[in-house]
């Protein structure tokens, strides 16, 4: 068999059951694959209620992408072309919803001003704002009559005594009432109160909101009410908010309603603002301070860590490759015990150990040198500490990969820098070195991409703490790129920041990129792969 | 360690050339054995160290890490017996939640790739290359990096009325997300290990008159049965260990995976209660400690392929 020939490239009934000759008839065909009509009969009925759910929750523009998702997965189930990627699908849709879209969502969100303060959308703001009232200098003053039902709801007869007369509850608002004169004992089932009586439910009824015709009345006493008007109005066509009481207009300045005189109203709206977040990480002296300080962190800790464990990991693997070292096994396996302990449990053990007050690493330092280490309220200290705990995590692993590289090393060379007389130093330092770093450099640069964003480790040992005086966004001064993206979206105390969040995520995206394309130039993992 | 045997002896080799080199050699070789097995025990000290506390905390009966002998004196299991009966600290919930969320994601993990990295490995289609190539590049981004989205869509869908299940702060969303985080790696490699399967094995299968999936599914499958474990137990290793999404999509004590809720035994008010803790630590590691030690020849061959665990 030709390794060309394959399912996709001839008619699928034929290549999937060669031996019967290729010949289906249409029924044939629907016994072999009614259990996947059935699939995708129950895939079709849940994409239409997924989109119809969607919908009704406002969300018009999801329920279209569910609708052409389910489309294009009726169409690769149902044309032979498309046969290989059937296998694909299931895979495909979860990747697409879960990594595809965040990633596309991150950079949207990066260019948008989304956090506390400006969640809602612009019309959702607008309508907030338009359902406000003020009461005019010169309001029209209504006298009262407030009638009460057995359930304890309010019923108001409102007179203008300029021969208008309203009645007005809660469930359905401002009516003209007809029959002028004297205010009636009852109207319908409501029964009506004597002032004295309504002094007790003054505070009931000041909280009422009666609007109807595009006013709103308020009551201000047991016989009196006001008549409200909207404070701002919308106007469409220049997109600005005037205040009615004040006159002021008020424009849309990067998803805020903003005065001439800088005056802001709150809340604002999620707007697209560009590259407000970008220019704020290195324009702001607030953030740009904090951000730089994290940015050289996560380098160092980064690269301090690689360097470390594969330092600690190399000399142990040169030790356990002689042959005649003592219980050498045993050895080896006891090195290998804590990259078998989850990391998250082994940060935690590692924060009791230096507690200054009853760590026993802590108290042995103490008796040593008189006074304990504070590692977690000092910006120096904690930064050793979180490079001494991620040491002792990765020194296992390193130490395997290089056990495995030495392996592969030729002994020939060895021997034939033996008749050169090469010395043990210049063996290692010219020999195994060199030919070691080909093997498990791209390993090395992978960790290092690992810990860029090690996220256990920083936020079990003291949650990125301490904090950098005086920064306004939530960094600590042992935070790295991916906690501080996770403060300023999740546990800043200083209000969520989604926008600027996802923008040192985009700037996280940057650096891995060209930590892979570099690593690309180490490794010709693609060109095998793409075979 | 057959390499380093033709080494040594090569080194002896040279060494018996003259007797006073030989002599010297022995000496300087002794000097060399007892430098390694110091800096040996060096190194198995450092790893052991806490371990070793966190044993004697577990056993001590004080509840905290300060002990005056190794072997704190009056030893006891009330530690565990109290991480049992702890309304606030639900231990065993948190780590069958813990399991339950590895095994599920494992699961999917296992199943969508191998479906898919079969498709990558047998067939030849336009745009093939295209979407090894696309996989690999989305790959390079771990999802973890668009938390903030992440933590969105799930508030998103979880108001979708009948999937509320898979919103935040439940076991389904947070197994989505780990699933489709490992999907793109390990299709990769998957894809490489049915690339070294003979092609014939599924023709002739094919000849037999089964389908392309039965070919799949009879002949492939058990074939690739090591590596779908291996798959399985790492993946399982790497989501157990998981606290950033956990962190952030978990908002109940109820719901908590072990990594979450192990926090609050040393957080806040319960800052002191070191031996439950560490109780807990001892029980929480000690599957994965297990299933690396059983594993290890399995485990480790997958180390060099870039699984890097931290």
């Amino acid at each position: 068999m030709q390794p060309k020939q394959s399912a996709t490239r001839s008619p699928a009934p034929s290549s999937e059951h060669p031996s019967r000759g290729g010949v289906s008839s249409p029924t044939h065909r629907f016994r072999e694959s009614w259990p996947l009509m059935l699939g995708l009969a129950v895939v079709d009925a849940f994409g239409l209620f997924l989109a119809y759910a969607v919908t009704i929750n406002g969300n018009g523009l999801a329920a279209i992408v569910i609708l052409i998702i389910t489309l294009l997965i009726n169409w690769v189930f149902l044309a032979d072309r498309l046969y290989p990627i059937r296998w694909l699908t299931p895979g495909l849709v979860l990747m697409a919803m879960l990594v595809l879209y965040p990633l596309v969502s991150t950079v949207y969100i990066a260019l948008t001003n989304y956090s506390d303060g400006h969640l809602l959308s612009k019309d959702q703001v607008l309508a907030q704002f338009t359902a406000q009232f003020y009461p005019p200098k010169d309001a029209t003053s209504y006298k009262l009559t407030v009638y009460r039902n057995a359930s304890g709801d309010f019923l108001l007869l409102l007179d203008d005594q300029k021969g208008r007369v309203f009645t007005g509850t809660q469930k359905d608002g401002l009516k003209p009432y007809t029959p002028a004169g004297p205010p009636p004992p009852n109207i319908g089932d409501y029964q009506k109160l004597e002032t004295a009586q309504t002094y007790q439910y003054l505070t009931e009824l000041s909280k009422l909101s009666l609007s109807g015709n595009g006013r709103q009345i308020q009551v201000t006493g047991p016989d009196a009410a006001q008549e409200l008007l909207p404070q701002y109005t919308y106007n469409q066509p220049n997109d600005t908010l005037t205040d009615n009481e004040t006159g002021v207009i008020y424009k849309p300045v990067a998803g805020t309603f903003t005065a001439p005189d800088g005056n802001q109203l709150s809340p604002g709206f999620t707007a697209v603002v560009g590259f407000g977040n970008f220019a704020k990480v290195f324009t702001d002296p607030n953030v740009t301070g904090p951000f730089l300080g994290v940015f050289i962190w996560t380098l160092v800790f980064a690269a301090g860590t690689v360097f470390l464990a594969f330092s600690v990991g190399l000399g142990l693997a040169l030790v356990f490759n002689d042959q005649h070292l003592p219980f050498k096994s045993l050895f080896r396996s006891i090195c290998i015990l804590p990259y078998t302990i989850p990391g998250f449990i082994s940060v935690l053990i590692w924060v009791g150990l230096l507690n200054p007050y009853y760590g026993p690493l802590s108290l042995a330092i103490k008796s040593i040198a008189g006074t304990a280490p504070d590692w977690f309220s000092n910006g120096t200290l904690i930064k050793v500490a979180i490079l001494l705990i991620n040491t002792w995590l990765g020194f296992p692993y390193m130490m395997l990969l290089c056990l495995g590289a030495l392996q592969s090393i030729p002994t020939d060379m060895y021997e034939a820098a033996d008749l050169d007389g090469a010395s043990a130093w210049s063996k290692f330092r010219y020999l195994t070195l060199p030919l070691l770093l080909v093997s498990v450099g791209p390993l090395l640069i992978g960790a290092f991409a690992f810990n860029f964003n090690n996220f256990t480790v920083i936020d079990l040992v003291n949650q990125g703490g301490p904090p950098i005086p005086g920064a306004n966004t939530p960094a600590g001064q042992s935070d790295i790129l991916i906690s501080y993206t996770y403060r300023l979206a999740f546990a800043g105390g200083k209000g969520a920041d989604f926008g600027l969040a996802s923008t040192i995520a985009i700037f996280i995206f940057a650096i891995i990129a060209l930590i892979t394309i570099f690593n690309f130039r180490f490794t010709k993992q693609l060109e095998e792969v793409m075979s | 360690m057959s390499s380093t045997d033709v080494q040594d002896e090569a080194a002896v080799s040279a060494a018996n050339r003259t007797a006073k080199r030989y002599r010297s050699v022995t000496v300087s070789r002794r000097i060399n054995i007892a430098i390694k097995l110091f800096i040996a025990l060096l190194a198995a000290t450092f790893s052991l160290y806490p371990v070793i506390w966190i044993i004697s905390a577990a056993l001590s009966p004080s509840n905290s890490l300060v002990n005056e002998t190794l072997i704190p004196p009056g030893a006891t299991l009330d530690n565990f017996v109290r991480l049992w009966s702890d309304p606030q600290h639900p231990f065993l919930l948190w780590m069958w939640n813990s399991i339950l969320v590895s095994a599920i994601t494992a699961l999917i993990v296992v199943s969508l790739c191998a479906l898919g990295a079969y498709a990558f490995s047998r067939f030849r289609w336009r745009g093939r290359r295209t979407g090894l190539l696309a996989i690999l590049l989305v790959q390079l981004f771990p999802n973890i990096l668009a938390i903030t989205s992440l933590f969105l869509l799930l508030q998103q869908i979880g108001k979708i009325p009948g999937l509320s299940w898979l919103g935040l702060n439940t076991h389904g969303g947070l197994i989505l997300i780990y699933s489709a985080g490992a999907l793109g790696f390990n299709t990769w490699l998957m894809k490489g290990f049915f690339d070294s399967i003979p092609r014939e094995l599924d023709e002739s299968a094919k000849i037999d008159g089964a389908s392309q999936f039965q070919a799949f599914r009879y002949v492939i499958l058990p074939l690739a049965r090591p590596i779908l474990a291996t798959m399985a137990i790492l993946s399982i290793i790497g989501t157990y260990a998981d606290f950033l999404v956990a962190r952030v999509m978990l908002r109940s004590s109820d719901e908590y995976t072990l990594a979450v809720g192990l926090t609050l035994f040393i957080r806040g008010q319960y800052e002191r209660e070191w031996g439950v803790f560490a109780a807990a630590a001892l029980l929480g590691a000690l599957p994965i400690v297990l299933i690396f030690l059983i594993l290890q020849k399995q485990l480790i061959g997958g180390l060099s392929r870039g699984a890097v665990k931290g």
